[in-house]
């Protein structure tokens, strides 16, 4: 009964989440899919560019999953550190989930990136700083996942992994100063074409598609948090049979 | 003599008596370097050219080959539990063990660098700034690393996830230690703002990654 009580009282807090989850979930993902859509056709129906062509409609994928790679990791930074000071249930959950979709956000930052760089730079990859900052922004993430990965005790992990997402937060400033700077020495491998002021008939797919695009990063986060929670749950049940099980089978010393 | 006088001592000898520990990563430094020209070819004016930024990158290899071995030693015959159960803070035996490394490996790489300069056609001016520079850019390898290692301990394939998590963050050292030698080839003996910012670098590093170690440490050992 003991055992029972605490069970609960630690699950308290995930289960309002999930119910709270489960009755957003569905109008999030909806909203999200349909925004999606509709920034989409508003880009393919924005006026042409007349220098870039279609080439430039790419930007409509590109900048909200900009935004979002350095969205998710503040999302995993303030997660760390609400786990390591407040040591919220819910925090590590959060911090877990985010990581493989902000990877996967950046890694969309830097695929349409690339692709737009081919016919307007003439190469999939340029040492621009803006590039090479989000390309280590990717491998943090990456790290974040190999980490957790690689550590068999969860708990442990947890800490670890926010230790090094906090330490990832102090030093990516000091990456983007220092990847700036080298451009400063570097001017042949910079091209940069002047910010255009935006035409509001280009801004508004934009702005459509990066509402439509966070609110995905949201459902898909929330999805990811509820699936953590719901396997948490399956081996809590699991290893309390196991004990179970254990306990019927040696009888313990009486109490 | 202070416990953290001691610490530091003791793991400055054992890394110099284990045999082999500094070796390994001198050996390894002479191998990447002496490996690099036969792939990029005998050009003497591109491996001028591109010296510093090979000389750099080999060294930080190297450092990431020895700095996993920081407190596995520890953490293996449990001198790690008297270490965090000691009066002295967990802080300054991170300190101690950094400080450690640095003494005992990084600042070898960094002596046999010049030598390993002389294969790649570096010109006799960038001597004093390439081993300045890395004198001073090396604390923050062994600093930075330091959480590497504290973080990988119990982890599964610890080496090569060290050098994935750790690479990304030494980063701004790699720029600016470049930049420093690059600056003094080409303005002869004038540094400018780099040296600086590297200093910046490494000593926000050695009051900085010491939390994060002991928070680290704290985990491990519980």
């Amino acid at each position: 009964m003991q055992q029972a009580q605490s069970l609960t009282q630690r699950l308290a807090n995930p289960t309002r989440f999930m119910e709270l989850s489960a009755t957003l979930l569905p109008w999030l993902t909806v909203a999200a899919v349909v925004l999606t859509v509709i920034g989409l056709v508003m880009g393919f129906a924005a006026p042409v560019d007349y220098q870039q062509g279609h080439t430039a409609k790419i930007m409509y994928v590109h900048v909200p999953a900009a935004w979002l790679s350095m969205a998710g990791y503040s999302l995993i930074a303030i997660s760390s550190f609400g786990l390591l000071v407040f040591r919220h249930p819910l925090a590590d959950v959060s911090a877990k989930a985010a990581a493989p979709i902000g990877a996967a956000f950046t890694l969309l930052c830097l695929v349409t990136g690339s692709l737009w760089g081919k016919p307007m730079w003439g190469a999939f990859w340029v040492w621009d700083p803006r590039l090479t900052s989000v390309l280590i922004l990717f491998f943090l993430y990456i790290g974040l996942i190999a980490l957790r990965s690689a550590i068999e005790d969860e708990a442990l992990a947890a800490k670890l992994t926010a230790i090094l997402a906090l330490t990832g937060i102090v030093i990516l400033p000091v990456i983007k100063f220092s990847v700036d700077w080298n451009s400063l020495h570097q001017p042949a491998s910079v091209m940069r074409i002047g910010a255009p002021k935006i035409h509001p008939s280009l801004l508004w797919p934009l702005l459509v598609m990066a509402v439509g695009l966070t609110i995905a990063f949201v459902a898909l986060h929330m999805k990811g948090m509820r699936n953590e929670i719901l396997r948490r749950r399956v081996r809590a049940l699991r290893s309390a049979e196991v004990q179970m099980a254990a306990g019927a089978a040696s009888p313990l010393p009486a109490e | 003599m202070s416990a953290f006088g001691e610490l530091l001592k003791r793991d400055v000898l054992i890394t110099w008596r284990e045999g082999g520990a500094v070796g390994t990563a001198l050996g390894f430094y002479v191998m990447v370097i002496t490996l690099l020209p036969l792939g990029i070819g005998p050009d003497l004016n591109l491996l001028q050219r591109i010296a510093p930024g090979l000389l750099w990158v080999a060294l930080l290899l190297a450092a990431l080959l020895s700095l996993g071995r920081l407190f596995e030693i520890d953490l293996e015959d449990g001198s790690l539990d008297v270490l965090v159960a000691s009066s002295l803070p967990l802080e300054a035996v991170a300190v101690a063990k950094c400080l450690a490394h640095w003494l005992s490996t990084a600042v070898p790489l960094a002596l046999l660098a010049p030598v390993l300069g002389l294969l790649l056609n570096l010109p006799l001016d960038a001597y004093g700034p390439l081993v300045l520079s890395m004198l001073i850019g090396t604390p923050a390898v062994s600093f930075i690393g330091g959480i590497g290692a504290a973080l990988t301990l119990r982890a599964r394939r610890g080496g090569v996830l060290l050098a994935l998590l750790m690479l990304p963050l030494f980063v701004p050292t790699l720029i600016f230690g470049i930049e420093t030698v690059s600056s003094a080839i080409v303005d002869s003996g004038a540094f400018g703002p780099s040296i600086l910012i590297l200093s910046a670098i490494s000593l926000a590093s050695v009051v900085l990654a010491p939390v994060a170690i002991a928070a680290a440490l704290r985990l491990q050992v519980q």
